[in-house]
């Protein structure tokens, strides 16, 4: 929570908005971000927090653990379109890792830009070099990328 | 973006949009809604929800398809007051 809240300034200049679902209330997402967040994160989680009491939503993500009543890990990103370009779902004591999030949506916004000419290789990371997709490249990927 | 609810006391939830909110119908109707409830998969459209929502000191709710246009990072997370 307050991991993504720290980077929301890079999330908002790549033009991305953050939502966070949990199955507590809002009273409760009140308090927390009052009582705890807002001593990690100047001026307390600046996107909104929102409440799924009854895992429907996290039932359709794929995310809501039945047994223990919450909504596991879930991360998805959506892109303009509404159409999901990634998710990472994890059990709870692992914590995710923003600076993963961001690179892939640097990824996916390339990939848009260029209308799916370029494909970004394994490990990519921003800045680096592309995979121009097409006939030419049937075959030859060895020349241009190594792991 | 949204207005400010009013707030009572009940806890409200949020839900998926397109699907009936109620919790009583017939078996035989719910084993439909299973079939036809939408499972998110990569590269498919993101299932639309509603949900009341706490933003910067108010209370108000949040509908995905509201930020159509826009690119979204959605979290979710097993509860306020964890650790992780």
């Amino acid at each position: 929570m307050s991991a993504v809240a720290d980077r929301y300034e890079e999330f908002q200049k790549l033009g991305v908005e953050v939502i966070a679902v949990s199955v507590d209330s809002m009273f409760v997402h009140k308090v927390w971000d009052e009582e705890e967040l807002a001593k990690m994160v100047d001026g307390g989680i600046p996107y909104p927090m929102a409440s799924d009491g009854a895992g429907n939503i996290g039932k359709v993500y794929g995310v809501y653990d039945e047994a223990g009543g919450v909504d596991v890990r879930g991360r998805f990103i959506i892109d303009p379109d509404g159409v999901v370009q990634a998710m990472e779902v994890l059990t709870p004591p692992v914590g995710r890792k923003v600076d993963e999030a961001i690179r892939q949506i640097k990824a996916f916004q390339l990939v848009r830009e260029t209308k799916g000419a370029e494909a970004t290789p394994s490990g990519w990371e921003p800045g680096g070099p592309t995979l121009k997709v097409g006939p030419d490249l049937v075959g030859k990927v060895w020349k241009v990328w190594k792991p | 973006m949204a207005e400010e609810e009013v707030v009572g006391c009940g806890k409200p939830t949020g839900s998926v949009v397109g699907e009936p909110k109620g919790e009583t119908e017939e078996t035989t109707e719910s084993i439909k809604k299973e079939d036809s409830m939408v499972m998110v998969k990569v590269g498919g459209k993101a299932p639309d929800f509603e949900a009341p929502a706490y933003h910067k000191g108010k209370f108000t709710s949040v509908k995905l398809s509201d930020y159509l246009g826009k690119w979204v990072l959605l979290c979710f997370y097993p509860g306020d007051f964890t650790f992780v």
